[in-house]
């Protein structure tokens, strides 16, 4: 049988004085999809590398196949046949997927034949629930495809072993249930056995064999899916004595007042010299949350662009309280909008500089924090260690480069930033992609709350879940259109999965990007 | 003017592309090759005049020309070494090293070349492609330094094989996201020195033809920033080494404008002629420089593109 049965043997790993790792035994069964869960910090991503071969373990072992392996780098185990799909991007962004493909197969010829090549990654491609067009640069793909990319390029190199960190985060429901049927009927056939990394229940009650749970670098609980129940692994999860955090109740305090934002044949070109957008119309009134759905890649990351001021618009008007709204500082500022990037340390922040700088981006100019032209670093520093007091953002201290956090402290960091203050316009673009159970429940806790204070906020997202839990309202973008929208009381997941997958086109609708 | 002295003109014109361009082309395909790999090398300018020296006291000394070509290449080599070398210590800076080794080049050469301004040396071969009009102008003008059509077949090679072979595919890895290749075992480094080091022979050719061919000669004021220029042209041409030909060949040509009307009898704005090359540099990089277009082919990890 070509899968690969992995145990880990009392492993532990220390960075300074900080225990990552603490005595962690875990057993992977051939042919099994195994589910890891924890919190972020829980070492997760610690235990996967040391068996990939980042990190060498302080203690304990790595057993393959029953007996003790040294892996001390990655070429190592990708020679074993354990093949990981980071959560961080490893696609090349410039080189077409079928070049990315290539070089990720190794083997590369001197001399490549591109169309012999061609036609066994069109063949490979088949086998697979995914397609991607093999002339498309990752720099123009949306995450959900990038996050497709990462995927094939390690079923290419027919792993024995296939280790995901967060494989879903940027997948439709649907592209999910895809990804995870595939890669479950891969181990169930023994072609390969499966360990995720994932924060969903669903996924694992549906998709795992067996699951284990980290907190804080010790292995709280392992054993069969079967046996546990999504209570007892929140439990597990959070420790004894600690409740999950409540989320807020979705009550609909007051139905929605007047509208707020108002788009109107919005139309925006996409990095392909094609409108990504075409002619978008959307309303979001005071007091609601409207969550666009849709698979990644019809042009919402385009429509949001456009709406925070990244990305010129080609035509159509966006008025914010009857006034046009261009996105510039100053509107922002006087008309008290707000926004939530994806990729927020790209979007959202100056990686290279501190903590603290970065909090003060929207306000460093302005009364109290300036005067007479003069920046007043110290009331600034004073706030931005009272936000990371209130949003728990774990760093070494206000000083620290921002880029040096993990993505769901970059997150809490941006989220406090945003959110202080009264916003009458949050704009929301998947905002928690690859945060844990507890983040992600306070995260949509303060949207709630801030939609409770009369907040208007567009929200999307590529997870449905989220959507139908935050949304007063839910429409579909689909071909750069908004195709369908309901109430999200009403919206029933099917129907909202096929308007997602673009069956209901007209004639007259935009033609299909070929696969 | 004659309609006649017009021709003229223009054939000096379409000659002097070709022969001005030369180096142009060298300067400009090494260039590209090193920033395909994620680094700029500013020092060009001084690998070219290190190497147009060293080609001319190696062609002299041996009386050989190829050996002295091949010192020429072989000298640029080497000072890109150094330049790969340095850029790949932890934190520093390739543009800062880039104008350190253009000053210690061009510094070298001026010092060892002090013997070089008097003597002559074999120079690099022609074809004669004008044999079949009778007119002495158009002959002269399409005399042609056989380094340019190397330089033409080597354009082509590595545009092919930036998209079809091996190297080329690591080469753009490596120039695209170092992260990527790290996680694939590759090693960026390696991989960036090889490629700095080549270009720096391929430009090191180009100083070859300055010295060997045209203006034939060794002396200080041999380059006026040419290899400088190359960098902007590479911008230029979008990293495609097929358009750094046709860049080459504009910018060769409109150096050749002022000579040429010079020589029909306009003179009055020679220096203003000669200034044309660069007035043209800074007007294509505004041209070519769009912001809604991506810049596809751009590497990643250079500074310029991001």
């Amino acid at each position: 049988m070509p899968a690969l049965a992995l145990q880990t043997f009392r492993l532990s790993k220390h960075f300074g004085a900080f225990t990552a790792l603490d005595q962690v035994s875990l057993d992977v069964r051939p042919g099994t999809v195994h589910a890891l869960l924890g919190e972020n910090g829980a070492g997760k991503s610690t235990l996967v590398k040391c068996v990939v071969g980042y990190y060498r373990a302080d203690e304990g072992a790595v057993l393959i196949d029953g007996r003790e392996t040294a892996i001390p780098s990655p070429t190592t185990a990708r020679a074993l046949g354990i093949g990981m799909v980071y959560q961080h991007f490893t696609v090349v962004p410039g080189m077409s997927v079928a070049e990315n493909l290539l070089l990720a197969r190794g083997r590369v010829p001197a001399r490549i034949d591109w169309r012999a090549v061609r036609a066994e990654l069109e063949a490979f491609m088949a086998t697979t629930p995914f397609r991607l067009d093999l002339d498309a640069r990752p720099l123009e793909l949306a995450s959900g495809e990038k996050q497709k990319l990462e995927i094939l390029k390690q079923l290419l190199l027919r792993p024995r072993l296939l280790i995901l960190d967060e494989p879903t985060s940027v997948l439709t429901p649907q592209e999910a249930d895809e990804v995870l049927g595939a890669l479950r009927e891969r181990a169930h056939s023994g072609d390969c056995s499966v360990l995720m990394i994932t924060h969903k229940f669903r996924e694992v009650s549906a998709y795992a064999d067996d699951v284990s749970v980290l907190r804080r670098g010790r292995l709280v609980c392992s054993g069969s899916v079967a046996d546990s129940s999504p209570q007892l692994l929140a439990q597990a999860m959070m420790g004894e004595g600690r409740v999950a955090p409540v989320t807020v109740g979705r009550l609909q305090v007051a139905a929605p007042g007047a509208v707020r934002l108002q788009i109107e044949g919005l139309r925006v070109m996409g990095d392909r010299g094609e409108e990504a957008v075409r002619g978008l119309d959307l309303q979001v009134c005071s007091g609601e949350i409207v969550g666009v759905a849709g698979v990644s890649g019809n042009g919402q990351r385009e429509f949001m662009q456009a709406l925070v001021g990244q990305r010129p618009r080609l035509a159509g008007s966006v008025t914010l309280e009857g006034r046009p709204f261009h996105a510039r500082r100053a509107e922002n500022r006087s008309q008290r909008v707000r926004s939530l990037p994806e990729e927020p340390l790209l979007n959202g922040c100056v990686g290279e500089l501190s903590v603290a700088d970065n909090m003060a981006l929207r306000e460093f100019d302005q009364s109290p924090f300036a005067w007479a032209g003069w920046v007043r670093w110290r009331r600034l520093a004073a706030r931005a260690r009272a936000w990371i007091e209130e949003y728990g953002v774990k760093t070494q201290g206000e000083g620290a480069m921002i880029r040096t956090l993990s993505g769901g402290n970059v997150q809490r960091a941006v989220l406090a930033r945003e959110l202080s203050g009264e916003a009458d316009l949050l704009l929301v673009s998947n905002p928690v992609f690859g945060l844990d159970f507890a983040a992600v429940a306070e995260i949509h806790g303060r949207l709630l709350a801030a939609r409770d204070a009369g907040c208007s906020v567009l929200l999307v997202s590529e997870d449905l879940d989220e959507l139908l839990e935050l949304s007063d309202r839910i429409v579909v973008m689909s071909g750069g259109r908004i195709v369908f929208q309901t109430p999200a009381r009403d919206a029933r997941r099917h129907e909202l999965g096929a308007w997602m997958g673009g069956r209901h086109e007209t004639a007259a609708a935009p033609q299909e990007r070929a696969a | 003017m004659s309609a006649q002295a017009w021709l003229d003109v223009l054939i000096a014109v379409i000659g002097g592309a070709v022969r001005v361009g030369t180096p142009f082309l060298f300067v400009s395909l090494g260039e590209c090759l090193t920033e395909k790999a994620g680094r700029i090398n500013l020092g060009l300018e001084g690998v070219l005049v290190l190497s147009a020296m060293s080609g001319f006291g190696a062609a002299w000394l041996s009386d050989s020309v190829w050996i002295g070509v091949l010192c020429a290449g072989l000298a640029g080599a080497a000072l890109a070494l150094v330049h790969g070398v340095a850029c790949s210590l932890p934190r520093v800076n390739d543009v800062a090293v880039g104008i350190g080794i253009m000053l210690l080049g061009t510094g070298l050469a001026f010092h060892l070349g002090k013997p070089l301004m008097e003597p002559q040396a074999p120079q690099i071969p022609s074809l004669a492609l004008g044999g079949w009009s009778n007119s002495a102008a158009v002959q002269a003008a399409l005399r042609i330094n056989v380094l340019f059509p190397l330089g033409v077949a080597l354009a082509a090679l590595l545009q092919w094989g930036f998209a079809n072979t091996r190297w080329g595919l690591l080469v753009r890895m490596v120039g695209d996201s170092a992260d990527a290749a790290r996680a694939l075992g590759t090693s960026v480094n390696g991989v960036r020195i090889a490629a700095t080091v080549a270009g720096g022979f391929i430009a090191g050719l180009g100083g070859a033809s300055l010295s060997l061919y045209y203006p034939g000669s060794w002396n200080e004021g041999l380059s006026s920033g040419q290899g400088l220029i190359a960098v902007a042209l590479v911008i230029f041409a979008r990293w495609s080494p097929l358009r750094c030909l046709a860049a080459a060949l504009l910018f060769g040509g409109a150096g050749a404008i002022g000579p040429a009307l010079q020589s029909v009898g306009v003179g009055g704005a020679y220096y203003l002629f000669n200034a044309l090359p660069y007035a043209l540099t800074l007007l294509i990089l505004v041209l070519s420089c769009s912001p809604t277009r991506s810049a596809r082919g751009a590497p990643l990890e250079l500074g310029v593109s991001r």
